[in-house]
């Protein structure tokens, strides 16, 4: 028997079965634990949550290693990891450490400003970020399994995230009701390879998996993200920063454990009103969250890559 | 087709490719008349816990009386009597034991052609983080196996499992052998 590990299908496999989820970031094993407690598909590992990045300026990298074997070892849901744009070597570590799927993100520095990795070279699948329908593809061209819209991660803010969906949503429903012999200056505007354009056409909708990313922080947030479109939901500061106003550390903790919760049973049922009225009940206080406007042109994290 | 979370949307494709209707059940109070239920591929962890919390089991468990049930991997894990390393208990409809993640993790996830008894020719079967069968009890049919013997495919009765997805390939033959199984359970009741 021929055994094909790493192929195309098995890459963008994972990314189906995580469909309708909620993938978490998490920064230990005990975060991790709630996590796969409260219902996620799968977490992110990292030493920093998006918004104490934000918090920390400096240059972002990878996790230490250490970190995110802790956290492989905490659950039996799939862990992800991210690296850093363009560096390959973190992503060769980062499959080496046996993670299973990598985010090349623009939540950390980047390290290369002209190049993404050329994901094709690697057994581990890898996510990336878009805010348009030209930028997903070139990802996916570069060999990406899934997408993620980007969002302004760590704002606890949805608009960007809103705004990048639209975008996407909206290309693929041009796309598909274009005739074949204008789908060429089609991708040149887009800056997208053709032979892709034509698969969008045909399928009418994105190649591989597509998640929302980057300002959820309500159940109301994730339905609204499903309702426009999204595969799945990630979720960063969003549930790691709630509670922060609790008194004692249990109550905190309990506090995340309840929006995690609400989070993914409003991801299943992002359509029925009456559910989310009820999931969304006395969750306490969200992640107090960043007006875009206020942040400096240098500090939007959706502007880097391409 | 059970939407909690994962493929369901694959397996949708799948069966209405095949002429069969298909709609998603999420709550108890969408399964009355179904003749089969798929429940798909996904995190069994996160279906286990949404099924509970949206009070499924039971119900499923009396659809199981009159109709079909076909499950892919995180599916199989959910039908088997016991699996591993999992907290919550399964809705033991079948006879067999399983084993999560029995691969390894996701660099270890493969494809590979195997043979399926009453197909003509092999399937290609696609295994993501998958489990796999260590224990089948005597009532228990196995429909495919690795070359090492591992059984991945099985029936018992009205209950399909694959350890694979069947619903990732172009090919329909093994949705088609389960809507046989639906189409059966539906004239004997």
């Amino acid at each position: 028997m021929e055994r094909g590990t790493g192929t195309w299908t098995v890459k963008k496999g994972l990314a189906q079965m995580l469909k309708g989820g909620v993938i978490m970031d998490v920064v230990t094993p005990e975060h991790a634990k709630i996590a796969e407690e409260a219902g996620a598909c799968a977490v992110m590992a990292l030493e920093r949550v998006p918004a104490d990045i934000r918090a920390a300026g400096g240059v972002a990298r990878m996790a230490d290693p250490e970190i995110i074997l802790r956290i492989m070892d905490a659950v039996s849901i799939p862990v992800m990891a991210k690296c850093r744009i363009g560096h390959f070597v973190e992503a060769q570590v980062l499959e080496a450490l046996g993670v299973d799927y990598l985010d090349e993100s623009e939540v950390l520095t980047p390290a290369d400003e002209a190049n993404h990795i050329w994901k094709h070279d690697f057994k581990v699948p890898f996510v990336c970020g878009c805010r348009d329908l030209g930028e997903a593809l070139r990802r996916i061209a570069e060999g990406a399994a899934m997408i993620r819209t980007k969002g302004e991660a760590g704002t606890g803010n949805i608009v960007e995230a809103v705004r990048h969906m639209r975008a996407v949503q909206s290309e693929v429903r041009r796309i598909i009701h274009l005739p074949e012999d204008e789908l060429a200056a089609a991708a040149k505007a887009l800056g997208a390879p053709p032979e892709l354009l034509h698969d969008v056409r045909k399928e009418g909708r994105l190649p591989v998996v597509n998640f929302a990313a980057g300002g959820v922080a309500t159940p109301a947030d994730a339905a609204l993200m499903m309702q426009l479109g999204a595969d799945g939901i990630f979720v960063g500061s969003g549930i790691f920063k709630a509670g922060q106003n609790e008194k004692t550390e249990i109550k905190k903790i309990e506090a995340q454990t309840r929006i995690a919760k609400a989070v993914v049973k409003a991801t299943t049922h992002y359509q029925d009103a009456k559910i989310l009225a009820e999931i969304s009940r006395g969750l306490g206080e969200p992640m107090k969250g960043i007006e875009i406007s206020t942040l400096k042109k240098e500090e939007l994290l959706a502007s880097r890559g391409w | 087709m059970l939407a909690l979370q994962g493929d369901f949307a694959e397996h949708t494709d799948v069966v209405r490719r095949l002429g069969a209707e298909a709609i998603p059940v999420r709550l108890p109070q969408h399964l009355p008349g179904l003749h089969g239920l798929i429940i798909p591929g996904g995190e069994s962890t996160t279906i286990v816990r949404l099924l509970d919390i949206f009070g499924l089991r039971q119900p499923i468990l009396e659809l199981a009386q009159r109709a079909a049930i076909f499950g892919t991997c995180a599916g199989m894990i959910l039908l088997a009597k016991q699996a591993t390393d999992l907290a919550q208990p399964t809705l033991g409809l079948i006879d067999i034991v399983v084993q999560r993640n029995a691969f390894g993790r996701q660099v270890d996830s493969f494809e590979a052609a195997l043979p399926f008894k009453g197909l003509a020719t092999p399937v290609q079967a696609v295994f993501i983080r998958a489990p796999l069968i260590l224990k089948a009890g005597p009532a228990v049919e196995v429909l495919a196996s690795l070359p090492d013997g591992t059984p991945v495919a099985a029936r018992q009765g009205n209950i399909l499992v694959a350890a694979f997805h069947p619903e990732l390939t172009a090919d329909t033959r093994v949705h088609g052998y389960f809507l046989g199984l639906a189409q059966e359970s539906s004239r004997l009741c």
